[in-house]
């Protein structure tokens, strides 16, 4: 049912696929046929506008402070029904649960591979895996403090997990922004419908951060790293310090101090409890990972490894997100949680299993082909788009290094529509919901992030390849 | 708050300050070569862009001084940092550095500023739109202080802002006087010459003070009073006197916030005592051009301190 794209019809959220309209959207629509389509596209502009003002906006990798680039804005909201989101979040919860109870094992006993669920080389020669993690005890016993979960729709009742992000999941700027935005432009719209609110999500982030700091005399304190103002993210990081009322530091601006993490502030050096990074592990500590590095903390793992501090998301989560092991999630959250799976896996060859790349060399022109540490888009190859050259070249690379290989079925992703200059057009989008994890629970906030691929047809969501996004609605019921 | 913050706040004030600072410069400059009566005013302009501090880049890559040169030099160079485009853009990375110290409404207009900046400085500005583009963009920057007046809270991040603006403000106010000193010296007194009202002038507008001084002194203009009023008038926004008392005042401020009074405070203090206790003729006696030259090397050691105090840097 996967298999070629338009061999099966595309599911739109708002008119299904038979062009009725589907409940969640009834309210809107009523609202959207009385409107003028000059004065929404005077709407569309000007919220243009207000991201360009905020500085809402995002640097291309390797460019210079002048390519800061606004992320497309859509004003057509996607909306999700109440008892969608009940079971999505069911779903989402258990997933998060296993995630954290598998990082947990894998750094200690290694239950899951005793048991012959998970071969033991897919974790110790994983370069996610990162050893100087074996039997350390995370404050509060967390790993992923922050997930994002990418969710893809096929059908009315179809959703499947694409990809589980618990390094460091960026977004959650743009879910906020996004309906800050649409309050101000449209505050009719959310009288009329119930629309779950978001905007806590910065104090619940804090406080799900705190509650997993070390034990302190005091209030912990926190503090946002981030790479510096030319990363690609520097927005979201100035923007969630901001909001929690909390530091944004930089490598420079800390370092061990008495056994102590801390920052160097116009008074002196003052120790931090909870360090929620926006770095890679490599970055974080150059005594520990990549000597190179000018973004982290010397010796700062020392300190971890102590019980001296948080780091959020701990190091060595990315093995996690690998997409080799995304594969084994059905058995993860089986083994961990002992119930069967709620959101479904998108089915996946391991192109390191032999007769899997077979296949995939035979069906290359239906599948989508992803590098198992690959992110953001790149190094990815959609089959069914795809020239013969491309083609060719794929074939080339998975004969020479099969296990850094994944292939997927074209999914029919499902669309949504969004507002251009003919009128509204369906697109292609996928959903980013955010889960916060702490010893006090786990917090989902309702919605996330939809990414929208502008172009028609295009399957690409991601903001660096020219995807935008939408304002994410989920109705009280 | 962090070293880094109080540093991109001094530094974005600073920054905010010079492009005000040099916008003024250029109008002023311009408006002297339109007005003068005669000869060639290309040599205008090497002391103007010596007042800005930024002859020695201009020297360095082109050959002669021309009005064109000299004004799209001041204006839009990306090789000159302090021309008005690097300063607001200067301004603007330091204000994205600090943006968790900034109010919503700071960052919007100090973006906004930039925006503009974008736009107006992305082509070489002509003679007729010379003045709509110095004006409109003297707006956006009054704006960024005006949020800044209006939305900030009194507290450290303030001061940094404050310290940074007066520091930057007297430093640009004792170049115009260490470049322009000897129309103001007394052997100058009784020329009374058609040059020197045009000098005299010049520096006034530099400084946006001409209204200013006709309220105090009238409309008698005397190089005397002119020197007075920018050193050591206490009611002229520019004047190093001023200018002084107001970076005190704030160091003050944070020494009572944080309990300490470090190194900084006392150069402060020692500067502000130099206005405080001569008179006009004495600085005369003194020296005015050696007076400057001190006031300079004063400011550039209390900005030292300051980033060593407050821990700017590792």
């Amino acid at each position: 049912m996967f298999l070629a794209m338009g061999g099966i019809e595309t599911f739109d959220e708002m008119w299904g696929t038979r062009a009725e309209l589907r409940a969640p959207y009834q309210s809107f629509q009523t609202w959207l046929e009385g409107e003028d389509p000059a004065r929404l596209r005077a709407k569309q502009r000007e919220a243009e506008e207000v991201f360009r003002l905020t500085g809402i906006t995002f640097n291309v990798y390797g460019r210079a402070e002048a390519e800061e680039r606004l992320i497309p804005f859509d004003i057509i909201p996607r909306i999700i029904s109440g008892p969608e989101w009940q079971k999505l979040s069911r779903g989402i919860e258990q997933r998060v649960r296993a995630i954290n109870a598998f990082l947990y094992d894998i750094y200690h006993r290694q239950e899951i591979v005793k048991a012959g669920r998970i071969p033991e080389e897919m974790i110790s020669r994983n370069d996610a895996f990162l050893p100087q993690m074996i039997g350390v005890e995370p404050p509060g016993g967390i790993y992923t403090h922050i997930v994002g979960i990418d969710l893809v729709r096929t059908g009315d009742n179809q959703f499947y997990v694409l990809e589980d992000n618990a390094r460091t999941p960026s977004g959650v700027s743009y879910m906020l922004e996004n309906r800050e935005t649409m309050l101000q432009m449209f505050p009719e719209l959310f009288s009329q419908n119930r629309v779950k609110p978001v905007q806590n999500y910065p104090a619940n982030l804090r406080r799900s951060l705190a509650a997993c700091a070390p034990a302190t005399d005091g209030p912990p304190r926190v503090a946002v790293l981030t790479p510096g103002i030319y990363n690609s993210a520097y927005y979201e990081h100035a923007f969630l310090a901001d909001q929690m009322g909390v530091e944004l530091v930089e490598g420079h601006d800390l370092r061990v101090v008495d056994g102590r993490v801390a920052m160097r502030t116009t008074q002196g050096y003052e120790p931090i409890d909870v360090l929620y990074r926006r770095v890679d592990d490599d970055f974080l500590d150059p005594l520990n990972f990549n000597p190179d590095s000018a973004l982290g903390v010397p010796g700062i793992m020392d300190v971890y490894r102590a019980g001296g501090i948080t780091i959020a998301n701990a190091p060595g989560t990315g093995i996690a997100d690998d997409k080799a092991i995304y594969s084994y999630m059905p058995e993860i959250v089986e083994f961990y949680t002992g119930e069967k799976a709620i959101l479904e896996n998108v089915p996946t060859w391991r192109c390191s299993d032999p007769e899997a790349l077979a296949y995939v060399l035979d069906h290359l022109e239906e599948l989508v082909v992803k590098e198992v540490h690959g992110s953001g888009g790149y190094g990815m190859l959609i089959g069914p788009t795809a020239t013969k050259k491309d083609l060719a070249a794929f074939r080339k690379k998975l004969k020479a290094r099969p296990a850094n290989y994944i292939a997927q079925p074209t999914l029919s992703l499902s669309t949504v529509p969004i507002f251009t200059r003919a009128g509204l057009a369906p697109r292609h989008v996928d959903l980013r919901p955010f889960v916060l994890v702490s010893p006090e629970g786990i917090n989902i906030t309702p919605g996330g992030l939809t990414r929208v691929a502008l172009k028609k047809g295009s399957l690409v969501v991601n903001s660096s390849q020219g995807g935008g996004t939408k304002d994410t609605w989920v109705l009280e019921d | 708050m962090l070293g880094k913050t109080a540093n991109g706040l001094y530094w974005m004030y600073r920054y905010l300050e010079r492009a005000e600072n040099t916008s003024r410069l250029v109008e002023t400059a311009q408006r002297i070569a339109l007005t003068r009566s005669s000869g060639n005013s290309d040599d205008e302009w090497g002391s103007v862009m010596q007042s800005a501090g930024v002859f020695e880049g201009y020297r360095g890559c082109h050959d002669g001084v021309s009005k064109d040169a000299a004004i799209d030099w001041m204006l839009r160079s990306p090789d000159n940092p302090s021309s008005l485009f690097s300063s607001i853009s200067s301004a603007r990375k330091n204000a994205r550095l600090v943006r968790t110290a900034l109010t919503h409404e700071v960052w919007e207009a100090m973006n906004g500023c930039y925006m503009s900046a974008q736009k107006v400085l992305a082509r070489k500005v002509g003679e007729r739109d010379l003045p709509g583009v110095l004006g409109d963009l003297r707006q956006r920057t009054a704006l960024v202080r005006g949020a800044t007046h209006g939305t900030m809270l009194r507290n450290d991040i303030f001061d940094f802002a404050r310290i940074g603006t007066f520091l930057e403000r007297a430093d640009n106010t004792a170049r115009i006087l260490d470049v322009k000193y000897y129309v103001l010296l007394p052997s100058a007194y009784s020329v009374g010459s058609n040059i020197d009202n045009v000098q005299w002038e010049t520096i006034l507008r530099a400084v946006s003070a001409r209204g200013g001084y006709r309220m105090v002194h009238g409309n008698q203009v005397s190089p005397r009073d002119i020197a007075s009023f920018l050193i050591l008038d206490k009611r002229m926004p520019r004047s190093l006197n001023f200018c002084a008392l107001k970076i005190r005042d704030n160091l003050n401020y944070l020494a009572s916030d944080y309990g300490t009074r470090p190194p900084a405070f006392r150069l402060a203090d020692r500067l502000v005592r130099r206005f405080l206790s001569h008179d006009i003729d004495a600085i005369f006696e003194f020296g005015l051009h050696e007076y400057v030259q001190n006031v300079l090397g004063a400011l550039a050691e209390l900005g030292q301190q300051v980033e060593i105090d407050y821990r700017y840097y590792e």
